[in-house]
């Protein structure tokens, strides 16, 4: 065990002289500009979610209950293709669940 | 049923008749003018959605995402106004569903999600600073209860998870591999950050979070904790909390 | 610094996305409007934001989920998080929409229509009581934007409106862009409606872009969606109303396909300019 007073005093010495070198710079005001509140595509981590509006849309929801007439393993992302073409049922397991993902990104 | 009992069913269920006494201002049915209202509904919860879950939204592509949200969000219609907690119940709903149950993971990327969600709206704590922490004698840190801001969160998962994420969103990040990840969520002052943690690390975490002090917290970390590292990265995060006197 | 009212002049709802541009140089803009329910967090960047905005500029808050309109009881945590959000803020205007989102503990986020009864007065003037005692502040009713009617509808939108005001003391928020969506949708008069409306109730008014859709006739159905410029005949409707109240605070509010600042910034200088038109008219 870690418990001697002298590790706390050394991690806590080490981590004082490092925040010490980035205070000065992440206190900034322009803390409140930096990123918009929105999450913009997923390419920052903000992470506001959505805002809320109050006008309507003049997109359709063409999905009503659709997906509840999925089947299991019928949708594409779920049967993923691996790079030869080739499809694959994935044995059950964390590691096959990762596989599917790899094989499944999104292009672009 | 009331008139809005009605017409909420009508909403939500499109196979559901709209109330008969809908008109279109010349005494008509009221026809695909009550669709707008639909479309309302669905699209702009399901917009929200996409809002919360961008990593989930890109790992499942549009349709799919769009899909499942258009069962979720009938399942599970928002309790409160507020949109930035809407979606909390979609990890457990990922889980169960057989339509992703290849995969298993998703439901801890959606949790990774809201969990960054929530550290983003959390209140602001007032962290400990270097000047408070040079006033503790050294010989007195082990017994000293160390704080945390409101905006810190845990998750632990079985799955690659914060690797899953960071590909997801960014097609240049390297592939996730194979393991396990635990994930501290710190926000040094407006942005969440996601950092990797070591399985002994989050022991740690939680027990300064229930009000330990270090030398307890210590104790509880596992055989892979470093508590420079760990350390470090709390105070420079601003993550500590100065103790109660 | 707090602002106790809104002023005369041309106003923007208020997106994250142009906080530089409007704490650099807000152009035309004079006040801000925010929606209530995105504040509501506990801390963080938008509670920062808008404490910062509030030093600087008259802050409108504007609800969209407190469904004064449903037919049960307004959901006392929200009012309480209303209550939180004007005690701290302290905005110079609160508003709300004539109009029901919550019903059996789910919110529909989306402002449903309301067929105009003897029983729905009632139990929005007893909503509209509630709240202003609870906010201990006078609110504005906005008029909502329409795509169908109700046919046990006993009366008109603007006799409604007239009445609530009166039972209540409550003010009134005027969006011509709703007018002329619901004129269009209900083959009713835009000129009538405004005409008719009780104009001395009005503390702010709202303009906004519409989309163009058919219904199942092919008559036109317009869709409220705030995602564009404000429409020609929406600029001339606003002409004919600030020839009746005077100049008033009026909002352009652009939240679906938020454009870049520069883009708000002139559709707020246009209303801007419609406001000069209307006081030099009145000076006249």
């Amino acid at each position: 065990m870690k418990s001697n007073k002298a590790v706390y005093a050394t991690a806590f010495a080490a981590a004082v002289s490092a925040t010490a070198m980035v205070s000065a710079t992440t206190a900034s005001a322009q803390e409140a500009v930096k990123c918009y509140g929105v999450s913009m595509a997923g390419k920052n981590d903000c992470a506001a979610g959505a805002g809320t509006t109050c006008a309507g849309t003049s997109k359709v929801d063409y999905q009503g209950n659709a997906w509840t007439l999925v089947k299991e393993g019928t949708c594409e992302t779920a049967e993923p293709v691996l790079a030869d073409g080739t499809k694959v049922m994935l044995p059950e397991g964390k590691m096959g669940g990762l596989m599917a993902l790899e094989r499944d990104l999104p292009q672009g | 049923m009331t008139t809005q009992g009605l017409f909420r069913s009508a909403l939500l269920d499109p196979s559901s008749d709209m109330p008969v006494t809908l008109t279109d201002g010349a005494g008509r049915p009221a026809g695909r003018r009550f669709s707008v209202y639909r479309n309302n509904v669905a699209v702009g919860l399901t917009e929200a959605l996409i809002d919360g879950f961008p990593a989930c939204h890109a790992l499942l592509g549009d349709e799919m995402f769009r899909a499942m949200a258009g069962a979720f969000l009938r399942a599970h219609p928002p309790a409160s106004p507020v949109m930035a907690r809407f979606g909390e119940a979609l990890p457990e709903f990922m889980d169960a569903a057989p339509q992703l149950s290849k995969m298993r993971w998703i439901g801890d990327v959606a949790r990774l999600e809201c969990a960054l969600r929530q550290s983003y709206h959390a209140a602001d704590g007032t962290p400990l600073s270097p000047e408070d922490l040079a006033a503790i004698p050294p010989e007195a840190l082990g017994d000293t209860r160390f704080g945390l801001v409101p905006s810190v969160r845990v998750l632990l998962s079985d799955w690659p998870v914060l690797s899953i994420r960071r590909r997801a969103l960014d097609p240049a990040a390297p592939q996730a591999q194979p393991g396990a990840e635990d994930v501290l969520i710190l926000r040094p002052v407006y942005d969440p950050e996601p950092h990797l943690m070591t399985r002994g690390d989050l022991p740690f975490v939680e027990s300064l979070r229930r009000g330990a002090t270090l030398a307890e917290a210590a104790a509880s970390a596992g055989d892979d904790y470093d508590p420079t590292r760990l350390l470090t990265l709390l105070m420079q995060s601003h993550a500590l909390t100065a103790p109660e006197s | 610094m707090t602002h106790a009212f809104l002023p005369a002049g041309a106003g923007v709802g208020y997106k994250p996305r142009h906080y530089a541009e409007i704490m650099s140089d807000p152009g035309p803009v004079r006040w801000l409007e925010i929606h209530a329910e995105n504040y509501m967090g506990d801390g963080g960047r938008p509670i920062a934001q808008l404490r910062h905005l509030s030093e600087r500029f008259p802050v409108s808050v504007h609800g969209v989920g407190l469904s004064i309109g449903g037919e049960g009881r307004l959901d006392p945590d929200h009012l309480a998080r209303l209550k939180h959000l004007c005690d701290w803020l302290n905005p110079a205007s609160f508003s709300e929409h004539l109009a029901w989102s919550t019903h059996d503990g789910a919110f529909l986020n989306d402002l449903l229509p309301l067929p105009y009864t003897a029983a729905t007065l009632t139990r929005v003037a007893d909503h509209i009581d509630e709240v202003q005692e609870v906010l201990g502040r006078r609110m504005l009713l906005e008029n909502p934007s329409s795509y169908l009617a109700f046919a046990e509808s006993e009366m008109s939108e603007t006799d409604f409106l007239r009445d609530i005001a009166a039972r209540t003391g409550c003010g009134l928020l005027l969006d011509v862009n709703n007018v002329f969506v619901s004129a269009t949708n209900l083959g009713l008069s835009a000129r009538d409606y405004v005409a008719a409306f009780p104009m001395d109730r009005v503390g702010e008014i709202h303009l906004g872009g519409y989309d163009e859709e058919e219904d199942d006739h092919g008559a036109p159905l317009l869709i409220d969606s705030h995602g564009r410029e404000v429409a020609d005949p929406v600029w001339a409707l606003l002409d004919d109303v600030l020839a009746r109240t005077g100049p008033a605070p009026l909002l352009i509010e652009w939240d679906n396909d938020v454009p870049d600042w520069p883009t708000l910034a002139a559709e707020a200088g246009r209303a801007r300019d419609a406001l000069v038109r209307a006081g030099e008219r009145a000076a006249a």
